[in-house]
Formats: structure tokens, C-alpha cells, sequence
């Protein structure tokens, strides 16, 4: 059942591809300053939104599992963590790509990007505590995500005032309705593309975990040695 | 003289002793009393942090030197607040990793586990030995920026140190929660730093900016930024009591 | 005053690695029992949950005062008592200071009057009070540690290899407090390889192998030690 759901999801995904792809470069009307460079900001904003779906989805599961010690919920927030990363990266490079495009800078400290590398650093950190973290990482980690998600609007708030006191440059333009239309299409694309990772990875997470359980319960059955 | 442990030891616990009561806050004054006595008796915490702290000031003041109006040398006193910032965050940095460090030696951090002592309360008290601890290094370090950089950091006393209170509290706090959370990982002295200072970024513009607001006379600005560190500091406050006990526990 | 701390079925699993893996055992208070077992068995792990810092995988651990079983965190901590190879004492500090210290967080009263008995009982001398702990020697140091465990009168006492670095003087000296500790009516768990120290105080044994109870049993007049060695080569070796 799940299998046949992970295919759908994936099969969505592909036709989602080839379709924004076509909404955004043949539908959606050229950016009146930017031309063609603004094409990246359908790919861009959709990221961002994942990201910030990822981690507060990873700051939620931590906490139910510093809480609770379920696996189940340290699988989720794992599977989240590392999709963080993953879309973190590609809300940077396209936005840093994006504003050389537009203001001939590669990097701005733009409120909403200055959000994003700080958030993503935070969920490198994650990976790596995960990763070196020795025994008790699945802990350590947990109370970083539940930091990490606290911490979002914070980091938000002070990079924006801090920003004003310098010249503002927009970031999201106004959208014409070809351009939503691509857009959102892009946002629901990116969303099936997202939970179907995260799916996936989970339930790697948690086979992983059920398969060192039964290895356990053979020892103690004295099935295996 | 040695006397035998049974007799005397059986009559002591027949009497029963008393139990007194104890708040909350006597417990996490114990902690910091404890923390405070141990450290400043060998000192060399203290004197760890306020000498790199003050090395990183007179190493910077290096780094950005530039031509006065006159032709001299001067400091570029418009980056000060960074600079201090900077230094406090480093030496924090350093007392924090050692404050834990302490309770590995012996294992006392076990012994402080097993008593009845909320966890909470342990917490905060090595929390406020370590906002002492960086109380006194500011002492020095802010004195010394406004000497080397000419920036005129006394002019506006009250919001100055009520900046600096909040800003020291906040760090003080989520430093003692990630040090204790990473106390028994071997790779501790490179995660620690890598973990903590990405959430610690609001609290560090906010610090700068303020404190670059009371140098330029924008009191206002200034006022803005302790209001937000008065928030930031109660967020994580909450994140840190309510995730402390479970990083602590197996 | 505690009857009995009855373990049921208690698993532990650190990450994949299974340390304990079903045990079932009943502590009486007036006994002394001897927790033995070659390395890995999960003994300090046992003493782990007991002392309620480690969480159990599953299973439960429940302490009895007649019907009744105590909650959970401080309340137990009271009550509990651990000795265990680091002393959980501050180099820093003195003996009295740390003493001291601790007796502010087990909220003992008189804690002066009571750290100075304390410590007469386990023998430090008065010279030695107020010198910092880290200048002291092994057998010192074991001798506050255990003044630290019963400063506030314990009726539970876990003692993880406190024998290991004594003397003969020292680690008879502990035996008979554990006596008298056994004679007022404590739960006393004690784990250790010292088989000698422990022969004729030891009226209840429990031998751990890879994380399950092998062998147990009772001994009204205590074990002796060819019968504490026989049984721990039938069991554990």
C-alpha cells in the first residue's frame, strides 16, 4: 500500500518536473527587469518554503522524542534533518545565483537569505553532531533542532531590522497571474517532492532501527548467536 | 583517631536526621556557590578567558588600523562594538567548555545527578556561575576596548549594562545547555563552537547593533535591541528548561 | 523506611547493544547482596537504573515501603545512596566543603555537626578536613566518598566496586559500616570482584552473565568464600 502511495507520489514528481518546467519557461511571463533570469525564482522560492518545512518538521519530531524516546519520532527528525540540508543548499546557490543576476551581487545580506545560510549551517551542524556526535547523539541533536526551530523567527526579525538600517532590496517582485500560477504550481511540486523524500528516508531510518530490534530478539531467542 | 564506623554511624541514622526545606533557588545558589569557589580558587579559568579576551582586543585593534586626521595611527573606533562582541563571545566560548569539563573529573556530574536536587536548578546554577564568570571578563575586556578603540562605551551607563546583563545572560544560558548536551562527546571543543553559534546570532546582532547605537548617542536604537534580547532571552530560557533534563538523562 | 526494591523484567538497550535483558530480582532491606559477574554483564548498568539515571529500554524497578511504592525522581534520590569508583567529590574543594555542598543539595540539617561525625566515623584526620581533595591519597579519598553517601542516612546504598584501591584496613573498615548499615534495615546492593572482602557478610547473591540473571541465592549465615568462588566459576566463567 505504502509502495504503491511512494510510486504515485513519484510518478507526480516526474510529471511535475517536465510540467513547471514548461509553466515557468513557456507560460509564465517574462519578469519585466529581469527577464529571464527570474526564472529561478520559481525553483528558489519553493526550496525556501521546503526548508522551512523541513526543519520545523525536524524541531517538532525532536522534541516529541526528547519527550517521549519513541524511535519512530528520531526517524522522522533524522529524515527531516538531512532533507534540510539538502534544500538549504539549493535555496542558497539558487539565490546567490539569482542575485548576481539581479543586483550583480553574489551574495546579499537580505533578511530572508541571511535567515536561510544561518539555518542551514545550524542543520549541517545537526548532520555532523548525528554523524560524530558519539554515543547520545540521537539527544544531542534533538535539543539542536528544537534550538534551531526556536530560533527561526529570531534570527528573522534581527536580520531584518538590522537590514533596514541599509538600502532594501526586494526580493520577492510583484507576481502577475501567469507568474503565480507557476509558482504555486512549483510550491506543490516541490511539497509531493518533499514528503515523498521524507517518507522514503524514514522508513529507511526506522528499518534500519527495527532491523538492529529483531536482531535482538533472535539473540535472545537464541536464534543466532 | 579511628573509631569504629558501626556503633556511632547506627546511632546517628536511628536519631533520623531532618530534613529542612530548601527552595528551589537555594539549590541553584548551591550550584553557583560551588561552581564560583571552585573556579576562582584556581583561577585559571578566569584568567584563560580575560587574557584571550583581552589578546583578541589588541590583536583586532592591529588588524584595523587606520590614518587619523592628524596622520596618526588610530583605531577605527566605529567597529568596536564588533570587536568586544567577538572577544566575549570567544572567552565565553572557552569558560563554557571548561565549566563541564569540571564535572568530569570524578564524575562528580553523576554525583550531582543523583541527588535530589531538580535538574532545572543545576542547570541554572552553572548557567549563572558562568554569567559571572563572563560578568568579570567583560569587566575587564570593556574597559580595554574603550581604551584601545577611543569608543566612548561609558557615555550612556544604564542601557550599556543592562545590554551587556541580557546579552551575557543569553549566552550564558544556551552556552551551559550545549556544553552539557556535548559534555561526553570526544569531538566536543569543535561541535561546541559549530552548534552554538549559528543560534547565537540574533543575540549577537543585537548586542552590536546596541551597543553601535549608545556609541553613535541612538539611545532609541539601542533600547530597541535590549527589548529584543529581552525576548530572545525568555524564548530560549523556556527551550533550554524544557530540553535540559531529557540531554542529560541516558 | 524501605521493605524491598523489586526489579521485573528489566531490559536495557544502548542503541543496538543489549545490556540487560530480562532480569528479575528482589532486594530485601537487612541484606546484603553481592551483584557479581565477569565484565559486560550489565552490573553497573543495573546500578544505573537503579539509582534512577538511566531509563530502562523496559521493565520496571520499584521501590516498596510495605504496600506502597515510592514515586519517582527526588523523592527516590532521598533515599539512595551511591558509592561507586569515582568518589563525586570536587579536587577543588575540601573534604568539609564538599561535604558541605552536598549536604545543601540532599537538604541535610546540621549538615556542619553531621559532616564532621561523618567523617570522624570514616576516620580522616582533622588535619587532613579542610585540605583540598585532590591532595589526598586513594584510600582518603574512598573514605569521604563514603561519608559523602551516607551523609543523608540513606536507606538504599548501591556501591559499585568501592573495594577496588583499598587496604585491607580500609576495605574492612567499609565492610563493617556496611554491616551496621545492613543491621539498621538498608537495602544494601553491593557489586564487586573482591570475593574475600565480601564472604560472611553476603546473605543474598545474584550472579549476572551477559545481561541475565545466572544464579541466585540466599544464605542466612552468609557465603563463605569457597562457596562465593565456586559458584562464580560455575556461573560466570
Amino acid at each position: 500500500m505504502k509502495r504503491a502511495l511512494y510510486l504515485a507520489a513519484a510518478a507526480a514528481c516526474a510529471v511535475g518536473f517536465a510540467g513547471t518546467l514548461y509553466l515557468a519557461f513557456y507560460q509564465a511571463p517574462l519578469d519585466r527587469l529581469l527577464l529571464f533570469n527570474q526564472k529561478i525564482f520559481y525553483y528558489h522560492v519553493a526550496n525556501a518554503f521546503m526548508l522551512f518545512a523541513a526543519v520545523i518538521t525536524c524541531g517538532v519530531a525532536s522534541l516529541l522524542y526528547l519527550r517521549k524516546r519513541q524511535g519512530r519520532h528520531d526517524d522522522l527528525a533524522l529524515a527531516a534533518g538531512e532533507l534540510s540540508v539538502m534544500f538549504g543548499a539549493i535555496v542558497l546557490i539558487s539565490g546567490s545565483i539569482w542575485g548576481k543576476a539581479a543586483w550583480d551581487v553574489w551574495w546579499d545580506w537580505d533578511a530572508r537569505l541571511t535567515t536561510s545560510l544561518l539555518l542551514w549551517m545550524t542543520m549541517v551542524g545537526y548532520v555532523l553532531v548525528r554523524k560524530y556526535g558519539g554515543p547520545g547523539s540521537e539527544r544531542m541533536a534533538a535539543g539542536l533542532a528544537v534550538f534551531a526551530t526556536v530560533n527561526i523567527p529570531l534570527v528573522y526579525f534581527s536580520v531584518r531590522i538590522w537590514r533596514t538600517l541599509h538600502p532594501q532590496t526586494s526580493v520577492v517582485p510583484e507576481l502577475e497571474g501567469g507568474m503565480r500560477v507557476a509558482m504555486w504550481s512549483s510550491v506543490a511540486l516541490w511539497l509531493i517532492f518533499f514528503l515523498l523524500l521524507l517518507g522514503v528516508r524514514r522508513q529507511a531510518a526506522y528499518a534500519e532501527r527495527r532491523l538492529a530490534e529483531l536482531r535482538d530478539q533472535a539473540l535472545d531467542a537464541g536464534l543466532i548467536e | 583517631m579511628r573509631t569504629e564506623l558501626g556503633g556511632v554511624v547506627a546511632a546517628l541514622g536511628a536519631g533520623g536526621v531532618q530534613r529542612g526545606r530548601v527552595s528551589f533557588l537555594r539549590h541553584v545558589a548551591a550550584m553557583a556557590w560551588k561552581d564560583l569557589r571552585v573556579e576562582l580558587r584556581s583561577r585559571e579559568i578566569l584568567f584563560n578567558m580575560a587574557f584571550f579576551a583581552a589578546m583578541m582586543v589588541v590583536l583586532f585593534s592591529f588588524a584595523f588600523l587606520k590614518e587619523g586626521r592628524d596622520g596618526e595611527v588610530v583605531a577605527v573606533a566605529e567597529i568596536a562594538p564588533g570587536f568586544l562582541w567577538v572577544a566575549v563571545l570567544f572567552s565565553a566560548t572557552l569558560g563554557m567548555a571548561r565549566a563541564f569539563d569540571r564535572e568530569r573529573e570524578a564524575d562528580t556530574m553523576r554525583g550531582l545527578l543523583l541527588s535530589p536536587a531538580p535538574r532545572t536548578a543545576l542547570f541554572l546554577g552553572k548557567a549563572v556561575s558562568l554569567f559571572v564568570l563572563m560578568a568579570m571578563v567583560e569587566a575587564v575586556v570593556v574597559p580595554l576596548v574603550w581604551f584601545f578603540f577611543a569608543a566612548p562605551l561609558f557615555a550612556e551607563p544604564l542601557p550599556m549594562a543592562v545590554l551587556v546583563l541580557l546579552a551575557t545572560a543569553g549566552v550564558a544560558v544556551i552556552g551551559s545547555v550545549f556544553a552539557a548536551m556535548l559534555m561526553r562527546t570526544r569531538a566536543r571543543d569543535i561541535l561546541l563552537p559549530v552548534v552554538l553559534y549559528p543560534i547565537l546570532v540574533p543575540l549577537f546582532i543585537a548586542a552590536i547593533k546596541g551597543t553601535s547605537g549608545l556609541l553613535g548617542g541612538q539611545t532609541e536604537q539601542a533600547w530597541f535591541w535590549i527589548r529584543f534580547l529581552l525576548v530572545y532571552d525568555a524564548a530560549f530560557v523556556v527551550a533550554a528548561l524544557w530540553t535540559f533534563e531529557s540531554l542529560v538523562i541516558e | 523506611m524501605i521493605d524491598a526494591v523489586v526489579i521485573r523484567g528489566l531490559t536495557k538497550r544502548f542503541g543496538t547493544q543489549r545490556v540487560l535483558a530480562g532480569v528479575d530480582l528482589e532486594l530485601r532491606a537487612g541484606r546484603l547482596c553481592a551483584l557479581l559477574g565477569p565484565n559486560g554483564a550489565g552490573k553497573s548498568t543495573l546500578l544505573g537504573i537503579l539509582s534512577t539515571l538511566v531509563r530502562p529500554t523496559a521493565g520496571e524497578v520499584s521501590f516498596r515501603a510495605g504496600d506502597r511504592a515510592l514515586g519517582g525522581g527526588g523523592e527516590l534520590r532521598r533515599i539512595i545512596g551511591v558509592l561507586a569508583h569515582d568518589s563525586f567529590l570536587y579536587g577543588g574543594l575540601t573534604a568539609v566543603e564538599n561535604l558541605l555542598f552536598y549536604a545543601r543539595l540532599y537538604e541535610v540539617a546540621d549538615a556542619e555537626a553531621r559532616a564532621e561525625a561523618l567523617l570522624d566515623e570514616v576516620g580522616l584526620e582533622p588535619e587532613a578536613r579542610h585540605r583540598p581533595v585532590r591532595t589526598f591519597s586513594r584510600g582518603m579519598v574512598q573514605r569521604v566518598a563514603l561519608a559523602r553517601a551516607l551523609l543523608h542516612d540513606p536507606r538504599v546504598l548501591l556501591l559499585d566496586e568501592p573495594l577496588t584501591g583499598l587496604d585491607r584496613g580500609g576495605a574492612a573498615s567499609l565492610v563493617r559500616t556496611l554491616e551496621s548499615a545492613v543491621r539498621r534495615g538498608c537495602v544494601v546492593l553491593v557489586v564487586s570482584h573482591d570475593l574475600e572482602a565480601l564472604a560472611g557478610v553476603t546473605t543474598h547473591l545474584a550472579i549476572l552473565r551477559r545481561g541475565r540473571l545466572q544464579h541466585e541465592g540466599h544464605s542466612a549465615a552468609g557465603f563463605s568464600y569457597q562457596e562465593l568462588k565456586e559458584l562464580y566459576h560455575r556461573h560466570a566463567d
